[in-house]
């Protein structure tokens, strides 16, 4: 899932503080799961906006909540389509790309982010969220024992650990798992140890990020 | 609790099970940390964070319950009505 956190409620403050009729925008997807922009999470930020701007004195203030389905998807997010006009301000909690596809469907209304979108991860346990993959476009999982060198190698090699392997952890950080050591590990458990011996060509990086923004179009899906 | 803030209560007081003895094993721990999170919330928006309080008693400690109450009821005297309570009377 895609994993994000809470921005500081001061930041968020700062960026509504002058408007009159704010929509705070949830999501029943990633964010949910990872806590920091589902349906609770509306509401906690909501009841924190209106008490706020109460303090403040701006009893003239509204603040409504609403959570979508997704909002990375057109349907769900016609679905405020009625009501978006009606906002001076709408603060999304979706991932960075639910945000911005608001904004790109409410042109006219500023849409500002409500939390900071992280990475690619899993739920290693309530509270822990760890990054799994770096969507390079060109996935290698097959011959890496399930786990990737890219995401999870600080230097993203491709053949084998580097000289700061220490003892199962990385150079960089005592605590970090060496990302070669596990796949050494686990291609070990799976008894595929000839995979370690595979020269990995030069990586075609033209499907990372560093060919510019990416899109994936499919004519069998296409109407 | 928030929306019990928002709508004007003076404080709120969480009483969960002793730690450790709660029937859904780690819910009195979760209600710990909402309200730590509801107090962070009050301190960021400059209201009091002693608004918000969570003890720990079992249920067959009457005397005990009867001493948090009156922690909690001497505690929201001393910081005296909510505000957001104040604003709302006013504005209606």
């Amino acid at each position: 899932m895609i994993v994000a956190d809470k921005k500081p409620v001061e930041e968020i403050i700062e960026y509504v503080k002058d408007s009159k009729k704010i929509l705070v925008l949830g999501c029943n997807e990633c964010v949910t799961v990872c806590e920091a922009g589902g349906k609770k999470e509306v509401g906690v930020l909501a009841a924190t906006l209106r008490m706020y701007f109460s303090n403040q004195g701006k009893e003239d203030v509204q603040v409504d909540e609403r959570t979508l389905e997704r909002q990375c998807d057109h349907e769900y997010l016609e679905e405020i389509r009625d009501i978006a006009d009606q906002y001076d301000a709408i603060v999304s909690i979706a991932c960075g790309v639910g945000i911005q596809f608001t904004a790109e469907k409410y042109h006219s209304i500023p849409v500002y982010p409500g939390v900071n979108t992280c990475f690619l991860g899993v739920t290693e346990q309530r509270g822990l969220w760890t990054e799994r993959c770096q969507a390079c476009g060109q996935c290698i999982l097959a011959y890496t024992g399930g786990i990737c060198p890219v995401a999870r190698c600080a230097k993203r090699l491709f053949n084998g650990p580097c000289g700061g392997s220490s003892k199962g952890k990385c150079e960089i950080n005592k605590e970090l798992d060496c990302a070669w050591q596990l796949i050494i590990d686990r291609l070990k458990a799976i008894d595929r140890m000839d995979l370690y011996e595979k020269l990995f060509n030069v990586k075609d990086w033209s499907t990372d990020r560093a060919g510019g923004p990416r899109k994936v179009e499919r004519e069998d899906v296409q109407i | 609790m928030l929306r019990a803030l928002e709508k004007g209560a003076d404080g709120v007081c969480v009483i969960g099970c002793m730690e450790g003895e709660c029937l859904y094993k780690t819910g009195n721990f979760r209600a710990r940390k909402r309200v730590e999170q509801v107090q962070r919330i009050l301190q960021s928006i400059g209201a009091d964070p002693g608004r918000a309080r969570m003890y720990n008693l079992s249920s067959s400690d009457g005397p005990l319950f009867a001493k948090y109450a009156g922690e909690m009821d001497a505690q929201i005297r001393e910081l005296g009505p909510n505000p957001m309570k104040k604003k709302k009377q006013s504005a209606a």
